[in-house]
């Protein structure tokens, strides 16, 4: 296996370098002086992503390292390749896509039903001063209580069930886009707004052409720590009281002591969470682009 | 800049230039306990066409005088009347270009023009309205620009033209080129002066600049306190200013009154 690898990999190089000798400075050269800035900015990009990938290299390493050389014992730490076992094993018995995708739809339900609400309460008590008066007290003191204070009674209310930990993450959800938003709106520059009023614009068109569309890159923010919590109580939710999920993979390999399987669902979700986050960032950055 | 402002072109109708009467118009701001009266008995008539501009120290209530007068601020006293009828509330008769030239970010300046347009005008004579006001000021080659694109000077041309998309019976200009720098100002003022020729609009403009009320302005009023005693600002002196535009900046009456204008501001020795 292993000589078969190394004669593998000593076969690729000699041809690339063949072409290299050959043909591929030339064109390799020719592309960077056509492409100019944008492949400089695209080249600068991915040393950045390049950059940031050390850090988890070396972790990764460390880690095989410590456990390899018998620091950690496997039942305090196992290895990186005992973890991508487990996970093996977990896709084979068709556990760990229901894991995953379970988690992840409770999330997004979460996470839009809470992110839509928290934008209808956010433009009212940002844009009516009536409304701001009546509901202000009440909605910060609701924002105050610790989320998870909220588990008994949805528990009581809703039972042990998909939608409870829905509305536990539609909570988690609320509030800071909720805040966001209404703390943009109260910020639009009065000064824009008083122009805007200037010529002629009330009511549904000065909400749509200044107050709306000045909010927007708030907003996103808003979305982005919104998605955050929504996985916070997620897995609060799932380590409660659930049947599947990766919150439920978590308590139930502690139950098990299975600590190669936590460690996978710590990783899935820190992958996961981050792919979702990143996915949004890039929604963020064509938003700001277009209304900043 | 000036190459399409022919007279008798195929501009759009402006309304016809309208007067303007402040009267005995006051207004103070604060709690009922600590009152400070900024403006009192303002009485002051402006001849349609005109150019007026109004001068004062910082904080005197100039702008609060604009303001008034463009329906964003409502005064405690007396009321402002636009071709005879009182202003109440926004006044589709006037239209306003600010100190800053508050453009919306994520707009073209194409698009920030269009805002100016009144509500009735129909969507094709509105843009080609935009593109001539835009021609005008010189920044048809920036249409699709964004704001946050264009230098500070090109910014407030497009806030002139977008005040002038709302063909305004009455044009109020507040410290329009304050923010500017000297020569942009200068253009500036060029500019205000060949538009006015074209469309003569009453005009009134704000200003701290007493060489730019000079250069500019029919008459001059000068807001502030006949004594120092006095609770507000009011009608301090109107001055018509003589010679016809465009003045030398150098002529020796001019010089006579930028001098009492000058003390009458509190600045002496010039």
């Amino acid at each position: 296996m292993s000589a078969d690898h190394l004669t593998g990999r000593s076969a690729v190089p000699s041809s690339t370098q063949g072409l290299a000798a050959t043909g591929s400075p030339v064109t390799g050269d020719g592309d960077t002086r056509e492409r100019g800035p944008v492949g400089g900015r695209a080249g600068k990009r991915a040393s950045v992503l390049l950059l940031g990938l050390i850090v988890p290299t070396l972790i990764l390493l460390a880690w095989h390292l410590s456990t390899a050389s018998g620091f950690f014992r496997p039942s305090q730490l196992p290895s990186p390749v005992s973890v991508f076992a487990a996970a093996v094993d977990l896709i084979e018995r068709g556990q760990l896509a229901t894991h995953v995708l379970i988690s992840t739809q409770r999330v997004l339900l979460g996470f839009l039903i809470g992110s839509l609400l928290g934008v209808v309460a956010g433009a009212l008590l940002g844009l009516s001063r009536i409304a701001d008066i009546l509901l202000t007290p009440t909605v910060s003191a609701l924002r105050a209580v610790p989320s998870l204070a909220w588990v008994p009674l949805l528990v009581l209310w809703i039972g042990i069930n998909e939608d409870s930990k829905v509305t536990l993450i539609t909570i988690g959800a609320f509030f800071p886009v909720f805040t966001t938003l209404y703390l943009g709106l109260r910020h639009v520059d009065r000064n824009l707004v008083e122009a805007a009023r200037a010529f002629g614009l009330n009511g549904v068109r000065l909400l749509t052409t200044v107050q709306l569309p000045a909010v927007v890159p708030a907003l996103f923010s808003g979305l982005r720590l919104a998605l955050a919590q929504s996985w916070l109580f997620l897995v609060a939710a799932e380590l409660i009281a659930s049947s599947m999920g990766l919150g439920f993979l978590l308590i139930d390999s502690q139950q098990n002591g299975r600590v190669d399987r936590i460690i996978l669902a710590i990783i899935l979700l820190a992958v996961i969470g981050k792919t979702t986050d990143a996915l949004l960032g890039i929604a963020e950055r064509w938003a700001v682009r277009r209304w900043a | 800049m000036t190459a399409v402002l022919a007279p008798g072109s195929t501009q759009p109708h402006h309304k016809q230039a309208l007067g303007v009467r402040f009267s005995g118009l006051g207004r103070s701001f604060g709690s009922s306990t600590d009152r400070r009266v900024v403006l009192r008995d303002v009485t002051v008539d402006v001849k349609p066409g005109e150019i007026l501009a109004i001068l004062g120290t910082s904080g005197c209530g100039k702008s609060t005088l604009l303001r008034a007068a463009a329906g964003l601020d409502v005064p405690d006293s007396g009321e402002v009347l636009i071709d005879g009828t009182p202003v109440r509330g926004i006044d589709e008769r006037c239209a306003v270009a600010f100190q800053e030239p508050r453009l919306l970010p994520w707009h073209t300046l194409q698009a920030n023009v269009a805002i100016g347009l009144p509500k009735s005008s129909s969507a094709s004579a509105g843009k080609a309205k935009v593109l001539e006001l835009l021609k005008l000021v010189g920044l048809d080659a920036f249409a699709k620009h964004r704001p946050r694109e264009v230098s500070g000077g090109m910014a407030q041309r497009t806030s002139l033209a977008r005040a002038l998309a709302r063909n305004p019976g009455v044009l109020l200009l507040d410290e329009p080129f304050g923010a500017l720098d000297a020569l942009t100002r200068i253009k500036m003022q060029d500019l205000l002066l060949d538009i006015h020729r074209a469309q003569p609009t009453t005009v009134l403009l704000v200003t701290h600049d007493v060489d730019e009320a000079l250069q500019l302005a029919d008459r001059i009023l000068v807001l502030g306190r006949r004594d120092d005693d006095d609770p507000g600002s009011t009608v301090a002196e109107l001055v018509p200013v003589p010679g016809t535009r465009p003045r030398s900046r150098n002529a020796a009456d001019l010089g006579m009154l930028r001098s009492s204008l000058l003390s009458r501001l509190g600045v002496t020795g010039h």
